[in-house]
């Protein structure tokens, strides 16, 4: 086969299914939101914006971003050093940190749900170490922070081990001779990993938060699993309309919110972690 | 991957830091594990102390929490509808993602970088949301509530994982490789098949095996594309509010198991898939 038509034919099915399943279902979803019989209308974003739980769901995704991320990439990092240095046991240690890599959110949130829950390991480690006399619900609606809490713990379980896999792979790229270089000219190791080995990583961190920013927006099974309805997020809206109501467009339009701060994110970090030309390795 | 070597550092201080790399090491190990032991433990107690109260934290090897799971209305069906979902997911994203992870790691050529974008937009969007749209298109063209249908987006979601992985892995298959076939009179095709192909398959199946756990874990599309032919993830979510808490338990247990193993499996590729590829 001529090597000039090749390269087209193998990537056509990819691209022709990723234009019909991908790039167009977007502007349909973008159509669904904006009109109605009549035409062109603001009405579904009113309605929207109008119901009392979109501000505290709007709220509650942001939160819940902020809360589980930065505390992410702090433990993603630390572990991914940890690898590096290891000598033993390195690839039993990888394997345990990666587990929950496979762990589907509904799952994760279960997993939490059988700890927090009234009759649950924390209530009874707290019993038996005499702090309370019996159970407390922790999770009912009086008290959201601990669900609030809850959610974030079970967030920060499940998805560190996906930025662990970048970074960990990221790492590997960089080349040691950096680092020993550093070293040889005196640098301590706070400092080496400071002005040599995070900023040739910026292309994983990258990566990783993008990622990882994009799944917290769309924090959804671990929190009907901990809260169910006491703590409302955007993609549990979304699905209420959707499922529930059975209200496509107000769904689309909740939908358009959380692809408009995803790719408003991603900008920004596209942004802040962009590794100039030329300082590439 | 390289393994930095700590740098040698003479008497105690060292001796103290190398305790305390250890116990964070194995801290760290154990935030990871004993979340995923006491849901063993809830799962192989039986439903009575799953809500007694203080609970055992050692399981009491009974399965009547598993054998109601099995034994509960629709549970199998949605089990089987998982695996087929999965399975056939696994297949549309080998058979899509493969040729054009070897385009891009083989070949130069006009187009490629908007390609690449391409596929690194489906990362800037939550995919999952595509299951609105395709909910509408998807009785329009009858693929609502079908194992086909909710495959489809399911690969949507592996696809560019599968790309990106099989293009670090045919990447990492030198192209002299190739070119020596050519040369000893092989066509493309023949080199392919008989030089690339049985040093990549292992890589394939652990990419095939990554997008079979993507589609097994997902949620939100499951639950709001199927009615009839629910999987397992949408089924457990539509009856948190309603299932006992062994039957969640149970269900838990049984969505994990599967990804434990396939962890297993693939974890000498799950590096290779993040590498080169990614930036």
């Amino acid at each position: 086969m001529d090597n000039r038509t090749l390269p087209y034919l193998l990537l056509l099915p990819a691209t022709l299914f990723l234009c019909v399943f991908f790039l167009y279902p977007f502007a349909l979803v973008a159509w669904q939101a904006f009109t109605n019989e009549a035409g062109f209308t603001l009405e579904h974003f009113r309605t929207m914006a109008d119901h009392w739980k979109f501000p505290i769901a709007f709220w509650n995704t942001m939160l819940l971003a902020l809360a589980v991320v930065p505390v992410q990439v702090v433990l993603s990092i630390t572990m991914a050093m940890m690898v590096t240095r290891m000598q033993r046991g390195r690839d039993i240690m990888l394997y345990i940190w990666t587990i929950p890599l496979g762990i589907s959110d509904l799952a994760a949130g279960i997993i939490w749900l059988a700890i927090f829950e009234q009759t649950g390991f924390l209530n009874s480690m707290l019993y038996g170490l005499g702090v309370i006399e019996q159970p407390t619900n922790f999770l009912s609606y009086q008290n959201t922070w601990v669900i609030f809490i809850a959610i974030a713990l079970a967030e920060i379980w499940r998805a560190t081990a996906i930025m662990l896999v970048i970074l960990v792979a990221g790492l590997g790229l960089i080349p040691k001779e950096y680092d020993e270089a550093a070293e040889v000219f005196g640098a301590s190791r706070w400092q080496r990993l400071w002005k040599v080995t995070l900023p040739l990583l910026r292309p994983s961190l990258q990566t990783a938060l993008i990622l990882r920013v994009i799944l917290a927006f769309e924090v959804f099974a671990v929190v009907a699993a901990l809260g169910g309805t006491s703590l409302p997020v955007l993609m549990g809206e979304t699905y209420n309309y959707q499922f529930e109501l059975q209200d496509g467009h107000v769904a689309a339009a909740l939908a358009l919110v959380i692809l408009a701060i995803s790719i408003a994110f991603t900008l920004f970090f596209l942004r802040v972690l962009r590794v100039p030309k030329g300082a590439q390795i | 991957m390289s393994v930095a070597e700590s740098p040698k550092l003479p008497g105690s201080p060292r001796r103290a830091g190398n305790i305390l790399f250890g116990a964070t090491a194995l801290l760290l190990c154990a935030w990871v594990l004993v979340p995923i032991y006491l849901l063993i433990v809830n799962t192989l107690s039986s439903p009575e102390a799953v809500t007694a109260f203080p609970k055992s934290f050692v399981p009491g090897w009974d399965f009547a929490n598993l054998e109601f799971f099995a034994g509960f209305a629709g549970i199998l069906k949605a089990l089987k509808n998982s695996v087929l979902v999965a399975g056939v997911t696994m297949l549309l994203a080998i058979l899509i993602g493969a040729p054009a992870g070897y385009a891009l790691s083989r070949f130069d050529f006009p187009g490629k970088s908007a390609f690449r974008i391409l596929i690194l937009m489906t990362r800037a969007f939550p995919l999952p949301l595509l299951a609105l749209p395709l909910a509408v298109m998807f009785i329009r063209t009858g693929l609502d509530d079908t194992i086909l249908g909710l495959a489809i987006v399911h690969t949507t979601l592996a696809l560019p994982f599968s790309v990106l992985i099989t293009f670090s892995l045919f990447s990492g298959i030198p192209i002299e490789l190739e070119e020596a076939a050519w040369t000893l009179g092989c066509t493309r095709e023949q080199a392919f098949r008989k030089v690339v192909l049985p040093l990549i398959l292992p890589g394939i199946a652990a990419s095939a095996v990554f997008a079979f756990v993507i589609s097994w874990n997902e949620v939100f599309a499951a639950s709001v594309l199927t009615i009839e032919n629910r999987t397992l993830t949408a089924f457990l979510l539509q009856s948190l509010d309603v299932s006992p808490m062994h039957l969640k338990f149970a269900g838990g247990f049984v969505l994990v198991v599967p990804a434990l193993i396939f962890i297993f499996a693939v974890r000498k590729y799950l590096f290779a898939m993040w590498g080169i590829a990614n930036r």
